[in-house]
């Protein structure tokens, strides 16, 4: 060899060696060059894989809506073309430059969206009764979740795909196990239901349930009941969605509509909800606070605080402890224990803030599918 | 109850299995030539046989890979537990959950005292996979 060339190749007149030399050289100068590129390359394959997952996800959501369409709706068509159309559904929100007013805007809008939804299930399903269309409502609204998870993820992966943008790739990459976890909670969603059982978010409701159950009930807003039961030598109005329907009902309008009839002379409000969980922190576990425990785009929280506001009425909430996949697949155990911690702690926070006589709102919230009342 | 979706399984592409091909048959070769070379002491007889198994162990690993789990969709559904239960005497009937079950609904006479018994309860237990040391 020549001495030059050897001595950048140390290994002698070793053939193996230099060829050995030579490739390293290479995969180091390619590295330098092209590194970027390889490590885009692996982020798209898992991005790839993961997306995989989602299509099977989505597929097999349409496949159970339409299942379920066929099997308790009994129509006389085939429903996939309607589904499909109703998996593409979109709800505008409106515009929020000048934001006076803008819960009433979007409550109208998703009032509009919820009666469509709800004549869309009617029509696919024809025979349902009442229960089984809101429950039918539900797991359409899963698999329509599934399939935007889907597509949005496949917009930005086919669009850094075409683009070869390191950091489109890079940040689907880094929120993708979230998501996962998300469209997973989901998946496990719409089978519980399809079929009505009772999920984890229902644990405000099934609290109420406990307390109202063989009193008398009426009707006080939309998909929402009141019975008033004494509790503890107070009069409580004990409100939920109506259930075994999946249904939250609108809570806000059912406690400003109690707070109007007794003029104000509430003396608190207590409300339950399931609450997102930290990690590590045990599903089922029980917190007490103040203000008004209700989820959702923020419309019955903002008439509640509008009401208790006008009459300065304190509100307590009582929370249920628990993860995404939790909220929305079957109530686990510990969850449905949950609910007698959650009737002694009420009863505690009544004796001790509110006197004998004294009228008070327990509103238990969440979806009621699969409790009754 | 315990229904799962079909799984899909992951195709190997073509490429990959020739990718793999190569990686081995080099690999074999290498340790062969270490093996040749190691009697005539020549020094390079460790290099060639290093080189042959991290050939094998890169070939295995990537064999692994492709083969890696099954696509799965998390449609798994849980064992979900009816318990129904008779106000008067306490009898407990406890059972699978059905189509059209909900808590609080009148289920069937009580086959005790023939009363009348309610949905009292509707769950699924899961086992936890191990205590958290930072619980």
């Amino acid at each position: 060899m020549i001495p030059q060339v050897s001595q950048l190749f140390p290994g002698g007149d070793n053939i193996v060696a230099l060829i050995f030399q030579l490739i390293f050289t290479a995969l180091f100068v390619a590295f330098i060059f092209y590194g970027q590129r390889i490590q885009m390359y692996v982020m798209l394959r898992e991005v790839e894989s993961r997306l995989l997952q989602l299509k099977l996800m989505r597929d097999e959501g349409r496949k159970m809506a339409i299942a379920t369409i066929k099997e308790i709706g009994k129509p006389n068509e085939d429903p996939t073309e309607r589904v499909d159309r109703f998996l593409e559904y979109i709800a505008i929100t409106p515009q929020s430059m000048d934001p006076t007013g803008i819960v009433w805007k979007l409550e109208h809008v998703l009032d509009v969206r919820d009666i469509r939804f709800k004549d869309e299930a009617k029509l696919m399903a024809p025979e349902a009764d009442e229960v089984q269309l809101n429950n039918l409502e539900n797991t359409l609204e899963a698999a329509l979740a599934l399939n935007i998870i889907y597509k949005v993820i496949r917009h930005f992966y086919l669009l850094g795909k075409k683009t070869l943008s390191l950091y489109i790739i890079m940040q689907l990459q880094m929120v993708l196990p979230l998501i996962m976890r998300e469209a997973e909670a989901f998946a496990s969603a719409l089978k519980a239901f399809a079929i009505g059982q009772p999920i984890g978010d229902g644990a405000g409701a099934l609290v109420a349930a406990k307390l109202m159950h063989g009193h008398e009930k009426r009707r006080i807003a939309k998909d929402i009941v009141v019975a008033t039961v004494p509790l503890e030598g107070r009069i409580a109005h004990v409100l939920k969605s109506e259930g075994p329907g999946g249904n939250v009902g609108k809570p806000g309008d059912g406690i400003r509509r109690i707070i109007e009839e007794t003029e104000g002379k509430i003396a608190a409000i207590v409300m339950i909800d399931a609450a997102l969980k930290l990690e590590g922190e045990k599903p089922g576990d029980v917190a007490e606070g103040v203000g008004a425990a209700i989820g959702g785009p923020g419309i019955d929280q903002f008439k509640i605080e509008e009401s208790v506001l006008k009459y300065k009425i304190p509100v307590n909430a009582v929370i249920v402890k628990e993860d995404i996949g939790d909220a929305v697949s079957p109530m686990r155990k510990e969850i449905f224990d949950a609910a007698d911690t959650v009737i002694q702690r009420i009863k505690r926070l009544i004796l001790e803030r509110t006197k004998k006589g004294d009228s008070i709102i327990i509103a238990g919230i969440g979806n009621t599918i699969g409790i009754g009342q | 109850m315990g229904e799962k979706a079909e799984p899909q399984m992951k195709k190997i592409s073509p490429f990959s299995l020739v990718m793999i091909f190569i990686t081995v048959v080099l690999s074999v070769f290498a340790l062969l030539l270490g093996l040749a070379t190691y009697e005539s002491q020549d020094s390079a007889a460790l290099s060639y046989m290093l080189i042959g198994f991290i050939g094998l162990a890169i070939s295995a690993y990537l064999l692994l890979q492709t083969k890696r789990k099954p696509l799965q969709v998390a449609f798994e559904m849980p064992r979900v537990i009816t318990t129904i239960l008779c106000q008067k005497c306490g009898f407990k009937n406890i059972r699978d959950f059905q189509r059209g079950d909900y808590i609080f609904k009148e289920a069937e006479p009580c086959p005790k005292c023939n009363e009348k018994m309610m949905i009292a309860s509707i769950y699924r237990e899961v086992k936890e996979k191990g205590e958290e040391r930072l619980g």
